[in-house]
C-alpha cells in the first residue's frame, strides 16, 4: 500500500481525506500527554481554567519517553495503550484536538466523538521505541514538568510512520482487519 | 571441633555491594538487549505470517531490537516495573548490609545510570516515586551456597491485560481454557502482540499469579513436558489464540502469540485458581548466579 506524507496541524481537508487503513508518515509538531497529564487537563477544563497548551488542530501522542542521554534529542519513545485516555478524550476533542496517536482500541464514545468532531486516531507500533525515537528531531517540555516522564512535551517529528485506525467516517481498522484474519470456529 | 563446624557449614559470604552491582547490570542489559530466544521466535513468526502488514510490523520489531542493542537504547520506552526473582542458597551469608536494600539500590542505579524510564507512582495521587523503586521482589530459600537473581522489567500495557480468576473445580480444564481465551481476546491490540501467554493454575490466588509470571521466564516456546496435560493445553491454546486473527500490533494476521507457557500445582479442594499473565513481544528478563 502507498504511504502518504502528511503534516501537522491537521486541517479539515487532511482529516477528511484519511481512511482507516491508510499508512502515513507524519511530520510537524505533536504533543506528548498520557494518564496524569490528561487527568490534569480534564480537571482544569472542569474548573473553567485555561489549558497549558493550545489544542486547536493539535495532535497528541500518548507517550512518555525514556530519559534523554547526553547529546541526544530523546531517549526511546513509543505509544502507550490509548483506552485509559478515553474518559478524558471527548472533552479534549471539544477543545479542538484533532489527531491522536496511540495503540489499542478506543471506546464507542471516543469513536463517536472522533466522527462528531472530525478527528482521527492513528496507531503507532508499540515496543519499537528505539526505532521511533529516530523520527524525533526536537523535544521540549512545555507543561506539567513535575509529572516527570508524564510531562507534556512538544516533539518535532519527521516521517513518523502511522496507520489510521479510526477515521472521521467512523471506520475501525482493528475490527475490519482482525475479522479478516480470524479463523471462525466451525 | 572448629574444623568439623567448617565442614558441616559450607557458608559462603556474599557482599551486598556485589548484589547491587549485579542487579544494576541485569536491568540495564534486559532493557537494551532482547533475548536470543525472543529474537528467534520473532524471526520464525515473520516467516509464517501471511498478512503483509503483519510481516512489516515484525520486520520493524526485529530492526528495533538491533538498533536498541547497537546503541544501548531501551528497546521500549516502558522500561517496566522492576520485578526480581531471588533464590538464596541456605548456605549463603549476606554481608555488608541488608539484602533487600541492596536489591532496591541496584534497581535505583540501573534506572538512573541506564537512562531507563521511572514508571512507578503512588496508586492514588499518581505522583512518581522518582527512582523506579520499590521493586517487586520474590525471594525463595533454596539448597546450596549461591545466589540466583532474575531481573524482569515488566511493562504496564501487557500487565494491565492480565487477569486472575477463582474458578469452581467443576469448571475443569475446559473452564481454564475458556478463561485464557476470553482474557486474550479481550486484550486485543492493547498488550502489543505478538504476545507470550503465561498461565498459572492451582495454589492460592497469589500463588497462581506467581506461577503465571514464572511461566514467562521459560525460554520462549519451550514446552512444559513435566505434565502431559499441560503440554497438550499449551499446544491447543497456542493454535486457538493464533486463530483469533489479532495479529502483530493488532493489525490483523496469523501471529497473535509466540508461545503459551503453563505451570500448575495442587490447590484447595474447594478451588481452581487460574491466572493469565500476558507478556508483550518485548519479553525481557536476564539472570545471573553469584
Amino acid at each position: 500500500m502507498e504511504t502518504r506524507k502528511i503534516k501537522t496541524p491537521l486541517t479539515k481537508e487532511i482529516i477528511t481525506s484519511l481512511s482507516a487503513g491508510d499508512m502515513v508518515l507524519l511530520s510537524g509538531d505533536v504533543y506528548t500527554a498520557r494518564d496524569a497529564a490528561h487527568r490534569r487537563m480534564y480537571e482544569a477544563l472542569k474548573k473553567g481554567l485555561p489549558l497549558p497548551i493550545d489544542l486547536s488542530k493539535a495532535t497528541i501522542f500518548y507517550a512518555a519517553p525514556s530519559p534523554t542521554p547526553e547529546g541526544k534529542v530523546i531517549g526511546s519513545i513509543g505509544p502507550t495503550t490509548s483506552y485509559r485516555m478515553d474518559v478524558f478524550t471527548p472533552a479534549l476533542l471539544e477543545q479542538g484536538l484533532r489527531g491522536m496517536i496511540g495503540k489499542g482500541n478506543r471506546s464507542p464514545e471516543v469513536v463517536e466523538a472522533i466522527k462528531r468532531y472530525g478527528a482521527v486516531y492513528f496507531g503507532a507500533i508499540g515496543g519499537i521505541a528505539a526505532l521511533t525515537a529516530q523520527c524525533v528531531k526536537r523535544m521540549e517540555v512545555v507543561a506539567y514538568e513535575d509529572l516527570g516522564p508524564e510531562a507534556i512535551r512538544k516533539l518535532t517529528v519527521v516521517d513518523l510512520p502511522l496507520v489510521v485506525i479510526n477515521d472521521s467516517q467512523g471506520n475501525d481498522l482493528y475490527l475490519s482487519e482482525q475479522n479478516k484474519w480470524r479463523i471462525k470456529a466451525v | 571441633m572448629n574444623t568439623e563446624n567448617k565442614k558441616s557449614n559450607p557458608w559462603r559470604r556474599i557482599n551486598t555491594r556485589r548484589v547491587t552491582e549485579t542487579v544494576k547490570k541485569l536491568f540495564i542489559k534486559a532493557n537494551t538487549h532482547l533475548g536470543e530466544d525472543v529474537v528467534s521466535a520473532l524471526q520464525s513468526a515473520q516467516a509464517r505470517e501471511e498478512s503483509p502488514i503483519g510481516r512489516q510490523v515484525l520486520t520493524k520489531i526485529l530492526q528495533n531490537a538491533d538498533i536498541a542493542c547497537e546503541r544501548a537504547m531501551p528497546i521500549c520506552q516502558d522500561t517496566g516495573l522492576a520485578v526480581l526473582f531471588v533464590e538464596i542458597g541456605q548456605d549463603v551469608r549476606i554481608v555488608g548490609g541488608d539484602l533487600k536494600t541492596a536489591l532496591e539500590e541496584g534497581v535505583r542505579q540501573a534506572y538512573e545510570e541506564g537512562f531507563l524510564r521511572k514508571s512507578l507512582c503512588d496508586p492514588l495521587t499518581r505522583a512518581n516515586t522518582g527512582d523506579n523503586t520499590p521493586a517487586v521482589i520474590h525471594m525463595d530459600i533454596v539448597p546450596g551456597n549461591q545466589l540466583r537473581i532474575i531481573a524482569m522489567p515488566k511493562g504496564g500495557g501487557s500487565e494491565n491485560m492480565s487477569a486472575a480468576r477463582m474458578l469452581t473445580p467443576s469448571a475443569g480444564i475446559d473452564g481454564i481454557k475458556k478463561f485464557v481465551m476470553e482474557t486474550v481476546e479481550k486484550a486485543g491490540a492493547n498488550p502489543c502482540p505478538p504476545i507470550i501467554v503465561g498461565i498459572g493454575i492451582g495454589g492460592s490466588l497469589e500463588q497462581a499469579c506467581i506461577l503465571a509470571k514464572k511461566a514467562l521466564l521459560r525460554p520462549v516456546g519451550e514446552k512444559n513436558v513435566s505434565d502431559e496435560r499441560l503440554t497438550q493445553m499449551e499446544a491447543e491454546l497456542y493454535t486457538r489464540i493464533n486463530e483469533l486473527g489479532i495479529g502483530p500490533a493488532g493489525l490483523g494476521g496469523r501471529v497473535t502469540t509466540l508461545a503459551v507457557h503453563a505451570e500448575m500445582m495442587p490447590c484447595h479442594i474447594a478451588s481452581l485458581p487460574v491466572a493469565v499473565n500476558i507478556q508483550c513481544h518485548v519479553a525481557r528478563h536476564k539472570e545471573t548466579i553469584i
